[in-house]
């Protein structure tokens, strides 16, 4: 987007910032039991104090309470929200974000704060404010701002029951990044297993991962001084030839240094992930996985001897086995 | 008091709680959402939850808070009193999937009595979907 885009947008959304979206709401039932059941059921709460009034007495509570995390259920608009949802000053602002081109929306985070139970009988009302808005952010789903809203929870006596905070990210979906680019089989409507990340292809290096798609590592040769290189370059450092060609590897090596990954699992990769930098007997040094061992068997000077191998449905990779 | 409720004192930081497997089929997605009065398209409709770029119906964050809510309070029982839930969310839960929900004590406050779970969701297909701290009040013993 240009800056002057940026601009106005920016004007538009940051004065909602304070904003109360509309008027308090009271919900449409108060808390009853039929409600609890209900969430209590498919949430798999196993607890008494939720649908046994005669168990519920015997406890603590004295009788049925809600589940806390049901707190935001009370403040929901239910199934008109299917067809036309209300129009409120929060759905303004994202339509705003919309018209700029930040139609993707993602809620990152929420944190509520129950201040006592609530039981069959008390009636919830609910508002919310927009509280916050961040700066332009760049985000794995692409760019966009944090929008984060404040609902206050009330009860018949005017009493607050709670607070909750809610995140959401506003963004420009990025086609080729995250998981709304995942392949589907059509006809089960699973998602195929997730591949790893594709090895990105340039100029100067799609030569290389060619080469790897046919089973074989090379390594870049210099044909004026032979110096070999490795990842591939245009230029020789050692005399700054251009011209070069390439030796494929035997794959021998030892591991010269490692690190075991465990977090953030991204999908497609087997954790904990040993990932190494080799040093091969031909003298360059190549970073792969060390497979086929115990990652807390793998040492720094450990012989490895490497492999072509296909690790998932669209990648090849060289990956390296104690030798 | 309820025998089945944990006392404080009963708690020690590093304590872990059993884990949970939640097989994700599209009843516990939709029933979720329905239980929750959410009634956003991607939650019901899979064409709607194609069309914002998933490939089925995906789990709504009201259900995410009540799993990670009823994993603590089954552990902690009855007479327990959570205070809050901070919830981060990751990776969309599809049917078919399969989410593991771990946790742990990660820290006691003596004056509030009240003690802290960190609380992990994972799925075998996309890994995190959730990770939430959850502040519980447990009775002290008698």
């Amino acid at each position: 987007m240009t800056a002057a885009d940026r601009q106005a947008l920016e004007e538009q959304i940051y004065a909602y910032v304070g904003r109360a979206i509309g008027q308090p709401k009271k919900s449409m039932d108060d808390v009853n039991v039929a409600m609890i059941r209900q969430w209590a059921e498919v949430m798999g709460d196993e607890s008494s104090i939720y649908f046994d009034q005669q168990r519920a007495s015997t406890t603590a509570k004295g009788g049925i309470i809600a589940p806390p995390s049901m707190l935001q259920v009370w403040s929901m608009e239910g199934y008109p929200m299917a067809a036309s949802p209300a129009v409120d000053e929060q759905r303004a602002l994202h339509q705003i974000f919309d018209s700029f081109g930040f139609t993707g929306v993602l809620g990152t985070n929420t944190s509520t704060e129950m201040y006592r139970d609530l039981r069959p009988g008390d009636s919830v009302t609910s508002q919310t404010t927009i509280d916050t808005i961040s700066e332009q952010k760049a985000t794995a789903r692409g760019i966009g701002y944090f929008i984060e809203t404040v609902t206050v929870f009330t009860d018949q006596h005017g009493e607050a029951v709670g607070r909750q905070v809610f995140r959401v990210l506003k963004f420009i979906p990025n086609e080729s990044n995250g998981q709304g680019a995942q392949d589907s089989t059509e006809q089960s409507g699973t998602p195929a297993p997730p591949v790893r990340i594709p090895s990105p292809r340039g100029q100067d290096n799609g030569w290389w991962w060619q080469a790897v798609d046919a089973g074989k590592v090379l390594i870049q040769r210099c044909k004026s001084c032979s110096t070999l290189r490795h990842p591939p370059r245009p230029m020789c450092g050692q005399c700054q030839s251009v011209e070069w060609d390439s030796i494929e590897s035997a794959l021998a090596g030892e591991v010269y240094s490692f690190t075991t990954l465990y977090h953030p699992k991204v999908p497609g990769y087997h954790y904990p992930l040993c990932c190494a930098v080799i040093e091969l007997a031909e003298g360059t040094r190549l970073v792969a996985n060390i497979v086929g061992i115990d990652h807390d068997a793998v040492t720094i000077g450990m012989k490895v001897q490497g492999k072509v191998e296909q690790v998932d449905e669209k990648t090849m990779l060289p990956q390296f086995y104690p030798a | 008091m309820s025998s089945e409720t944990l006392n404080f004192e009963a708690v020690q930081i590093g304590d872990q709680l059993a884990p949970r497997e939640v097989p994700i089929t599209a009843a516990l997605v939709v029933g979720g959402a329905v239980a929750s009065r959410d009634f956003t398209p991607v939650h019901h409709d899979r064409k709607a939850a194609q069309q914002a770029g998933l490939p089925d119906v995906f789990m709504n964050i009201l259900t995410s808070n009540g799993l990670v809510g009823s994993y603590v309070t089954n552990w902690a029982g009855p007479d327990s009193t959570t205070k809050k839930i901070d919830l981060k969310l990751g990776s969309p839960n599809l049917p078919g999937f399969v989410m593991t929900i771990s946790g742990e004590v990660v820290a006691k406050d003596d004056a509030l009595g009240t003690v802290e779970i960190a609380v992990l969701g994972e799925n075998n297909v996309w890994g995190m979907h959730m990770q939430a701290k959850v502040q519980i009040e447990l009775p002290r013993s008698a």
